[in-house]
């Protein structure tokens, strides 16, 4: 039962969604409403999951003292300090937890998000590494590209820009459709393998 | 829904008075044109209306009948045009009017209509249905005994050597599923993968640590944790505290991850799922930490990353290919040679519209068009 149940519930909110998608009168698109904002719903209803496992993990490292608990700590006081914040004086725009938001997550998420630029370098000289014909092509081409969209790739010959926009609009394109279109017959057979009942190891066992 | 047959003579006969009303100052009824907008779910009409000796800016009306209530609905600059007005309700009947210095211009009356098919959609339909027939034809086949050749996929076989590694290291497995919802179906199949991955990594007695960005994946990772440990006949090595949900926001989920691999020292990184901007900051991370690494996703951006800083790398579709591959299980290698036939059938459709494309025959390709 604990797993034929999930399966005929897969099955008929699969299926609904299927049809929706081609069927758009009321009898069949106002339950497939209805089905997506359960989802929304039980969506919410995940986050106390989400807090609970981290509390229940942190919580424990930091009680027994286990190795780097200090972090987890922080977390724990962080997530605290959030949470009471939020739920006591409101989440408005100009209100604390807009400010602690705004000028400490903001500008720590930034320094993250900037740290890419020096991961993308590190990775292409990697790649860039002309040690076999197939990475020198790679190395050439690249070469093209990047002096095809700075101004300076056309100071040194005015053919780039338009050989970069072949690049990228031929053989890239024509490579980037292969995969998608692989990917997409996947993403479908997937879908049907869950809606059928083929695939059930997402379930877990008895 | 139709109105019944009462409140039907009502509302004509209230169409009746507007328009004698109307009538007054002001030119015909026929320049606005309302007509149920086709393949919805009853809830638009469309206007289109031709006022060529207005050059004001019109203001158009709207009003459900028998009672009248005129609502305004938008200002327009042309005297010719067309509007969809959307939001109606399927019940009502309705009736429009530009507002000009002469007067009203009225609209005829009309009810919003569901339609049973979306016939804009009937191409996605029959390709649909053919691929479903595909499946299900290989499956039947696949049921009778047939056997279906898979070719290598390297990036599979790469997780039982990383596996491997981080075992005689004494070290643990890193498996990230992805920073998307379980809505997105890689994410799902990234859990089927690491059911798998758990079996093997509880054969070989090394804990695996799973970091989940979105709160409703813990549950689903947790199970298929729980899973792969049951298969291998290990339970008791199962520890709950090794999925871990870190925090739903990006860069924070990214920090937390590359916290992970650095100080917990993973030996092994398994990157499975549907990855954005974090790709390569986690690969590179890895890397620096001397990880084997294995990426999987169908974000065609973030390929180029993972394999320029991984080990292996499964593209696309060999990400959903994985479940087949790795249990060999006669039923899911049948959906993976439906799928490879409908590549087959594709590419000749391709070939086709190449050719008519090229002879001045748009019919064909753009009978394929999305709508």
């Amino acid at each position: 039962m604990k797993n034929e149940v999930p399966v005929v519930v897969a099955f008929f909110t699969g299926m609904l969604m299927v049809v929706s998608l081609f069927i758009p009168h009321p009898v069949v698109s106002t339950p497939a409403s209805v089905v997506r904002q359960w989802a929304i719903i039980i969506t919410a209803f995940a986050y106390v999951l989400g807090v609970a496992n981290i509390a229940r993990i942190s919580l424990h490292n930091v009680k027994r003292r286990q190795r780097d608990w200090q972090y987890k700590a922080a977390l724990v006081f962080a997530l605290a300090t959030m949470a009471t914040i939020g739920i006591a004086l409101g989440i408005e725009s100009g209100g604390v937890f807009d400010w602690i938001y705004l000028n400490m997550y903001v500008p720590m998420q930034a320094t993250m998000f900037s740290l890419l630029a020096f991961y993308i370098a590190s990775a292409a000289y990697r790649a860039f590494r002309a040690r076999s014909p197939e990475a020198t092509f790679l190395l050439v081409t690249a070469a093209i590209v990047m002096l095809g969209r700075v101004p300076i790739g056309e100071k040194i010959w005015s053919g780039f820009p338009g050989l970069t926009e072949w690049i990228m609009e031929v053989p890239n394109m024509a490579a980037k459709r292969g995969i998608m279109i692989g990917a997409a017959l996947g993403a479908i057979s997937t879908g049907l393998k869950m809606i059928l009942g083929l695939e059930r190891s997402y379930l877990g066992g008895d | 829904m139709d109105l019944p047959a009462n409140r039907m003579f009502r509302v004509k006969l209230a169409s009746l008075v507007l328009m004698v009303f109307a009538s007054w100052g002001l030119t015909s009824a026929a320049d606005i044109r309302v007509a149920d907008l086709p393949d919805d779910n009853g809830t638009a009409l469309k206007l289109t209306w031709d006022l060529s000796n207005i050059d004001s800016t019109l203001t158009l009306f709207r009003s459900s009948l028998p009672e009248t209530n005129w609502t305004p609905v938008g200002e327009f600059d042309e005297p010719r045009g067309s509007y969809v007005d959307r939001g109606l309700s399927r019940d009502s009947l309705y009736i429009y009017a530009f507002r000009l210095h002469s007067g009203l211009v009225l609209s005829e009356a009309a009810q919003p209509r569901a339609s049973v098919l979306n016939r804009a959609r009937v191409n996605q339909l029959l390709i649909l249905a053919i691929f479903f027939a595909l499946v299900l034809l290989y499956i039947k086949l696949a049921s009778r005994g047939k056997h279906f050749f898979v070719r290598r996929i390297a990036g599979l076989r790469a997780i039982e050597e990383a596996i491997g590694r981080a075992t005689e290291m004494g070290r643990p497995v890193l498996y990230v599923p992805g920073i998307d919802d379980l809505n997105n179906i890689q994410t799902i199949a990234s859990m089927v993968i690491l059911n798998d991955v758990a079996r093997l990594a509880a054969t070989y007695e090394t804990p695996v640590i799973v970091p989940v960005c979105k709160p409703f994946v813990v549950p689903v990772a947790e199970e298929a944790v729980r899973q792969g440990y049951l298969n291998a006949g290990r339970p008791e090595l199962y520890n709950p505290d090794n999925v871990r949900y870190l925090s739903d926001e990006q860069f924070a989920f990214t920090a937390g991850v590359n916290g992970i691999m650095l100080r917990e020292r993973t030996a092994a990184n398994i990157y499975m799922g549907s990855f954005f901007a974090e790709s390569l900051i986690l690969a590179e991370t890895g890397f620096s930490a001397g990880a084997i690494q294995v990426a999987g996703t169908a974000n065609i951006h973030q390929l180029p990353f993972f394999v320029a800083a991984c080990d292996y790398t499964l593209i696309g579709e060999e990400l959903y290919a994985a479940s087949a591959y790795l249990s060999r299980e006669p039923k899911l290698l049948g959906t993976l040679k439906a799928s490879d036939v409908a590549k087959v059938i594709i590419i000749i459709i391709l070939v086709a519209g190449f050719i008519a494309e090229t002879l001045g025959w748009h019919t064909f390709a753009d009978w394929f068009a999305a709508r």
